[in-house]
């Protein structure tokens, strides 16, 4: 198969993937049957669409193939007397697969997948494997874990589901505020692995970042009323809008304040200040609006000198007091510098227990680095190249730390 | 429609709980029964005797051989439970919070094997 067929292929395998399993979950009520299904439809367009041409409605195409092939195969079970699947079969005779159908479908499977039954890291697991179609091995690098470990996970995780019969539906008016801060916290986690990959070579994982925004643009689609959805969705677009400039040529971290901001796309940015603006008229602040507000204010600014970093730190007490936590506080304490010192921020910095996040040392050198702490800053960013597993801002952490002793 | 057991889980040597609290649970516990009987997810429930009056049944060797229990040494005992019918968990964890708030007690949800008969 020539090469640009396999891209071609790849490229409605990840957009259409989720969308498919979600429909055939909807028509069989069973994950497997569903993943198993979908996955042969693949196979199949590999096989049929390089010779034949791709389909007008590739992830209809999809959906119809994998609709038939699975009831193929129940039917087969079924003539053995297997009563699951019987009963799979009636279940299908009464769902539409038509890929419009019911445009919610995704919505219902992440709120499965982010159930509050199962716990946070196979909510991040099963709603990457199913809605982002990501295999097993790449979810398992991408939180180093093992891949057996990883694989058990996916398998307890489906079983309990279908064991404890976990509905797939959209949660009710009244139960959404329970609901809803356990799927923000799932994409905005796979964004940010994405954003900052825990390890590898690569600092950025674009297609975790990809896939977030995607989940996120999917989300705020169907839940426009819901303003923290607006606000993640804000989020990760004005930090999406940054990609560019955040690595140099040669892959390694540009912070912040060393960004060519002309490299910022300014297409997201509006499309974020744009939603900001609206989450501020509408005026129900959450954590995740402020964080795009506090992005906002940054992809204001002409250049780093011209941060207004006092809307900064007053948008950051603001975020203090309605999610407390020490991380918050860290990044707080970023603005402290600029608007009261570094001498200051390293004080904020002496009451936090960070000792294990490499961001905390990244950070505490660099405050030592500008109060001219030499010996001190050099210590802390040993701190932090030992603690980070990501070879690009490894590479930034080091320059950084030989520039501190070239200096003197 | 698929069966739950949902069962209380108490720690034991906790300070006594006051009469008056016993009495609230008591009556709340009945109320919770009435409205699952008249829901028609009830199929069973009741409460426990303590863990000391436990005695555990083993066949060793073929011979069957009797101690005295409980079997679990751990200091949280199963002081009650229902077993109830629900549509899927989300249902079944909602009459569970129920169950929880009356007894005052955590409950565990756990889905039967097999699918209600009806």
């Amino acid at each position: 198969m020539p090469a640009d067929d396999a891209t071609a292929i790849e490229r409605v395998f990840r957009a259409e993937y989720g969308r498919a399993v979600a429909v055939l979950v909807r028509v069989f009520g069973d994950i497997d049957i569903a993943e198993e299904a979908v996955q042969e439809a693949f196979a199949v367009a590999v096989q049929r669409w390089p010779p034949d041409g791709m389909p007008p409605s590739p992830a209809g195409w999809i959906i119809t193939t994998a609709r038939n092939r699975a009831i193929d195969r129940l039917r087969r079970e079924a003539s053995r007397d297997d009563r699951h699947a019987q009963a799979q079969l009636l279940h299908a005779r009464d769902e539409p697969a038509e890929e419009a159908a019911v445009s919610d479908d995704r919505l219902r499977l992440i709120f499965t997948c982010c159930h509050p039954a199962l716990a946070p890291s196979a909510q991040v697991a099963l709603t990457l494997r199913l809605l982002g179609g990501l295999g097993t091995a790449e979810i398992a690098r991408a939180f180093l874990v093992p891949e057996p470990t990883m694989a058990q996970r996916l398998v307890r995780a489906k079983g309990k589901i279908r064991a404890t019969a976990i509905p797939y539906r959209v949660p009710t008016e009244a139960e959404l505020p329970h609901r809803l801060p356990a799927v923000l916290a799932v994409i905005y986690l796979i964004f940010n692995e994405g954003h900052t990959a825990s390890s590898g070579d690569q600092l950025v994982r674009d297609d975790l970042c990809a896939e977030a925004i995607r989940l996120a643009r999917l989300l705020a689609a169907l839940m426009p009323d819901e303003p923290e959805v607006m606000g993640l969705l804000a989020l990760v677009l004005l930090i999406q809008a940054r990609r560019a400039a955040r690595t140099a040529s040669d892959e390694v971290l540009v912070v912040l304040a060393d960004q060519d901001r002309a490299r910022w796309d300014r297409g997201l940015i509006a499309e974020g200040q744009a939603i900001v603006r609206a989450c501020l008229r509408r005026d129900q602040p959450g954590p995740y609006q402020i964080q795009a507000a506090i992005n906002a204010v940054h992809s204001d600014a002409a250049s780093a000198a011209d941060t207004d970093w006092r809307q900064i730190l007053r948008l950051y007490d603001h975020l203090l007091v309605l999610a407390p936590g020490p991380v918050v506080a860290l990044n707080r304490a970023v603005a402290v510098a600029e608007v009261d010192g570094p001498e200051t921020a390293l004080g904020v910095l002496d009451d936090l227990h960070l000792d294990g996040y490499h961001l905390f040392h990244a950070i505490r050198a660099d405050l030592l680095r500008r109060l001219g702490r030499s010996t001190d800053a050099s210590a802390a960013y040993d701190a932090a190249i030992a603690l980070t597993a990501n070879t690009a801002e490894r590479t930034f952490l080091q320059r950084r730390r030989r520039g501190i002793t070239h200096g003197g | 429609m698929k069966q739950y057991l949902l069962s209380v889980h108490s720690v034991e040597g906790g300070a006594p709980r006051p009469p008056e609290a016993m009495q609230q649970a008591y009556q709340d516990v009945a109320a919770l029964n009435t409205e699952l009987q008249e829901a028609g997810a009830w199929v069973f429930a009741g409460g426990l005797h303590p863990p000391s009056t436990a005695t555990v049944v083993r066949v060793q060797d073929g011979a069957v051989l009797i101690t005295d229990g409980p079997f679990a040494e751990g200091k949280e005992q199963i002081g009650g439970f229902w077993v109830i019918r629900a549509a899927d968990l989300d249902a079944a964890l909602e009459w569970a919070a129920r169950a929880a708030r009356a007894c005052a007690e955590p409950v565990e949800v756990r889905p039967f094997q097999e699918e209600a008969g009806d």
